[in-house]
């Protein structure tokens, strides 16, 4: 047996909000919806980079053990 | 360990939306600083299996995205968290930032699932496709469509009811023009 189209019901709405006037307050409220997720959004991005993260990106790029046999260049302060 | 510079730099040019994804997950700075620390560990021990040329953004996302589940998850069995208890209280946990006009935005977004609210912040709010936010998650790109639908629509759905008094048509677009105009 093919699929039989149900004929008699029309495209199931669930508990959307009915009615076709509302469909220009629910653009308005999705363009709302658009604006609101990208300004929480950027409003952590402008935070830019904390310092913590800075700084274990350094600590993990730099080689943790000393370079046993490097000849020390002078550490002390010269000038 | 010695990193290249140029995934150095794309790493951390990423930190800033990695943050702001992780708190849309968690709903907590303090934890999504904690998950994005771990991401930046994992991703470096992992660096390898990078492959350059490839989206260091969509990378980074994914690794954050799967220590959330997992850690969600895992806490969540610790617990034991028959009823749900403990999802309830992250989700109830007080917000620690944002300015008071997206409070109530914030609130709507908690009651979405979680799988549909992650859709919704990766094509609404860090800018990916839907082939992205497909990847990231690990399922079809019909899927996140259908996520980021069902998402809209109940978030449309939770504003205007919720709302209804003071969330007409004027009120969107007064609070839109008085944002841009401060």
């Amino acid at each position: 047996m093919k699929d039989n189209k149900p004929v008699k019901s029309p495209p199931m709405q669930t508990d959307a909000t009915p009615g076709k006037h509302n469909s220009g307050l629910n653009r308005e409220i999705q363009a709302k919806i658009g604006q609101q997720l990208r300004a929480m959004f950027d409003e952590v991005v402008q935070e830019g980079v904390p310092d913590r993260f800075t700084e274990l990106l350094r600590q993990l790029d730099t080689p943790v053990e000393k370079p046993a046999s490097d000849n020390t260049k002078d550490e002390g302060r010269s000038g | 360990m010695k990193l290249d510079p140029q995934l150095r730099d794309q790493i951390l040019a990423a930190v800033p939306s990695l943050r702001a994804f992780g708190i849309s997950l968690s709903g907590n700075v303090d934890r999504a600083d904690d998950l994005v620390q771990e991401t930046l560990l994992r991703a470096l021990a992992n660096i390898h299996s990078f492959q350059p040329g490839t989206n260091m953004n969509a990378w980074l996302f994914t690794i954050l995205r799967n220590l959330f589940r997992s850690e969600y998850r895992k806490r969540k069995r610790e617990v034991e968290d028959a009823d749900g208890s403990y999802a309830e209280s992250l989700k109830s946990q007080p917000d620690q930032l944002g300015k008071v006009e997206f409070q109530e935005f914030r609130t709507a977004l908690k009651q979405l699932p979680d799988e549909q609210r992650e859709a919704l912040i990766l094509v609404g709010a860090s800018g990916f496709s839907y082939e992205e936010a497909a990847d990231i998650c690990g399922c079809a790109v019909g899927t996140i469509k259908s996520r980021v639908n069902r998402a809209r629509t109940r978030l449309a759905k939770l504003m205007h009811v919720e709302n209804l008094d003071d969330f007409g048509p004027d009120k969107a677009t007064r609070a839109i023009l008085a944002g841009n105009d401060r």
